[in-house]
């Protein structure tokens, strides 16, 4: 995102781990005479080892940006980089190297699972896809670590047991142990721990803290705020597929600047009950097939005025490290 | 002045039939609720929640049996009941239920107007214009424009179908709402809105609400008196004050450390392990194979939701009374 301004652009594309510039995804939907905005316009950043957090409602484009960084799904406009390298012009190697270096672990993936489905055959899959090992004897050795790694141990009996017979946190664990099984360098996680229970989430969190300090990238999606405060460096906050705000994880919850996080962090519950929660955004995020005019979030915006239903604020510096697109920041 | 609860449930255990054995969806719990009052009842999955909602209606699929225990509602022994009195003089008129996930609640064949004429003619009648002079009034109360009646729900997004079922479940005035998770699917921002809605209408309509989450920040939220559930019992009952401020069961005090809490800079923790398998459950306290203070006794006996402090009940042999 320094890139927006580009001043030092090829500066942040080689210090960078993973970067898009200016990425647009657009889709055709059936019937609708313009297409579908799910991101437009976003340019985003992660060094090696930090942790970028994606933060935003259903709908506002954050698990299609994903989706692109990992090649699901085909960007209509804007680059996406890779150790600096356009990940549509790699070499048919670095093509292969860049399947196993990013990895994305999806909500819940076995939702729908064969149930004579193994642990073992959830976590050697991808890597036996990739052929990243040569004998069954390292195989297992491979698929045993990544268990240890995400705390499921002994690891030789959790490898014999059906995936169907697991806890939602295990099966959690397991989806990013088979992950872990390819060695990827960084991992773009969509909502890791949003549908687990409150006792167990903070093991996860603490599981990929530990992969964290072992130097892995993240990329984490979620509708949570309050779960990137502890595990981010850096947040951006996305609204109907563009960029709202950048900060830093800590500054971002504790001083929102753009009225859309304010409202994001306003509605997170706290367990004490002199505080309740304010729902400063008024309705609903409206369809990416029909923006409004002028800033995609005035017609919820506490603070909206003239300009606002005219003309896109742009994402510009407001604060040393800071990024908003607001005209009243 | 000595309160009469308007609900009273009594020693309730449940058990549904499985593959494997009975499982003891919940065990041995004994609440009551008074007028005007608004219960948060937190627990995680597989803890009982639901379970006691429905049984309080007698609403208890096919594979479940109410192995012991009473409910009483305004006078009335709910679970002696049949289905004709239960759903003329009990259900949607006395307490309406709002199910989890109820965003699938309604049918999504029907229109809302006719999805309204019709729960109100399960129970009473009442000429069509009227249900419908209601439900516009209703809806425009929490915030749905009186035209979706005309919609299908597919039509609506996750928060009007939640304000649709809100509004559904008052149609006909009743004395409590169970709302079981009705903000879980949605996101923050939404929940934010429908936790207001809430409270501007238990202030209003002075409703008595028991009111389900997984999530103990939502129940701060809309609860002043709370029940955490565990493994199909009542593990800590109090006021909201007395729970938030001095939780008194280990895992009441795990389940609080485990939020993330944006006012403080302390990363939030986790409760070790997971909960156990009803169908056999651990021996003494079911809590005990996770407990940070887990003696020898909480092997051996299962404490009972015993009196801390007047209205404060925690079932823990830790806790000094």
């Amino acid at each position: 995102m320094r890139g927006l301004t580009l001043e030092a652009t090829e500066l942040w594309k080689e210090r960078a781990l993973i970067a898009t510039e200016e990425l647009r995804v657009y889709f055709k939907v059936k019937g609708a005479n313009r297409p579908l905005k799910a991101v437009d316009g976003v340019s985003v950043s992660v060094e090696k080892g930090k942790t970028l957090g994606i933060v935003g409602e259903s709908g506002s484009g954050k698990t299609t940006l994903a989706k692109a960084i990992v090649k699901l799904v085909k960007p209509t406009a804007g680059r996406i980089y890779f150790e600096g390298k356009d990940i549509y012009k790699l070499s048919k190697s670095e093509e292969k190297q860049f399947r196993r270096r990013v990895q994305m672990v999806f909500q819940d993936p076995f939702d729908a699972i064969d149930p004579i489905y193994s642990v073992y055959d959830a976590v050697s899959e991808g890597a036996k896809i990739l052929g990243l090992t040569r004998s069954k004897s390292e195989l297992d050795e491979i698929v045993f670590r990544a268990l240890e790694q995400v705390r499921l141990t002994p690891a030789q009996d959790y490898a014999q047991r059906r995936v169907t017979s697991l806890s939602g946190g295990q099966r959690q664990r397991v989806a990013i142990a088979r992950v872990l099984a390819m060695n990827p360098d960084a991992l773009i996680l969509d909502e890791p721990v949003s549908m687990l229970d409150a006792s167990v989430r903070g093991e996860i969190m603490k599981i990929m803290g530990d992969l964290k300090i072992q130097g892995k990238t993240f990329v984490m999606i979620t509708h949570d705020i309050a779960t990137l405060k502890f595990f981010a460096d850096e947040v951006v906050v996305m609204y109907l597929g563009r960029v709202m705000e950048v900060a830093n994880s800590k500054e971002i919850t504790r001083n929102p600047l753009h009225p859309y996080t304010q409202a994001l962090v306003a509605a997170v519950p706290v367990p004490d009950p002199r505080y309740k929660v304010k729902s400063l955004a008024k309705g609903e995020i409206p369809s990416a097939l029909n923006p409004p005019a002028g800033c995609p979030f005035h017609p919820r915006c506490p603070l909206a005025q003239e300009i606002c239903r005219t003309q896109v604020p742009e994402l510009r510096r407001v604060a040393p490290g800071r990024l908003a697109a607001c005209h009243f920041v | 002045m000595v309160l009469v609860p308007i609900l009273k449930a009594e020693g309730l255990s449940v058990d549904y039939f499985t593959q494997r054995g009975r499982l003891h969806a919940v065990s041995d719990v004994s609440f009551s609720l008074e007028e005007g009052e608004s219960l948060g009842i937190v627990g995680e999955s597989g803890s009982g929640k639901t379970t006691l909602a429905t049984a309080l209606l007698k609403l208890l699929p096919m594979n479940a049996e109410v192995v012991s225990g009473r409910v009483e509602i305004q006078g009335m022994d709910v679970l002696s009941m049949d289905e004709e009195s239960l759903n003329k003089s009990l259900r949607w008129r006395v307490v309406s239920y709002v199910p989890q996930a109820s965003q699938n609640a309604l049918d999504p064949l029907y229109r809302i107007d006719d999805q309204f004429v019709e729960t109100v003619h399960a129970h009473v009648d009442m000429p069509r214009e009227e249900i419908l002079h209601k439900a516009m009034e209703l809806l425009l109360r929490v915030g749905v424009e009186p035209s979706k009646l005309r919609s299908y729900p597919w039509e609506l997004s996750g928060g009007q179908k939640q304000r649709v079922m809100i509004a559904l479940s008052l149609i006909l005035k009743p004395k409590i709402v169970i709302l079981d998770e009705p903000t879980t699917a949605l996101d923050t921002i939404i929940q934010a809105q429908i936790l207001e809605l809430f409270r501007e209408l238990k202030e209003y309509e002075r409703l008595t609400a028991i009111f389900i989450s997984h999530d103990i920040s939502v129940i701060s939220n809309v609860a002043n008196r709370v029940g955490v559930m565990y493994a199909g019992r009542l593990v800590e009952l109090g006021s909201s004050e007395s729970v938030f401020y001095t939780p008194l069961h280990p895992y009441t005090q795990g389940l609080l450390k485990s939020v993330p809490d944006l006012r403080s800079d302390t990363p939030y923790s986790y409760i070790p392990g997971s909960p156990p398998d009803l169908v056999s459950p651990p021996s003494g306290c079911p809590f005990h194979p996770r407990c940070p203070l887990a003696m020898e006794i909480c092997k051996k006996i299962n404490p009972a939701l015993e009196a801390y402090d007047g209205e404060h009940l925690v079932a823990c042999h830790a806790v000094k009374r």
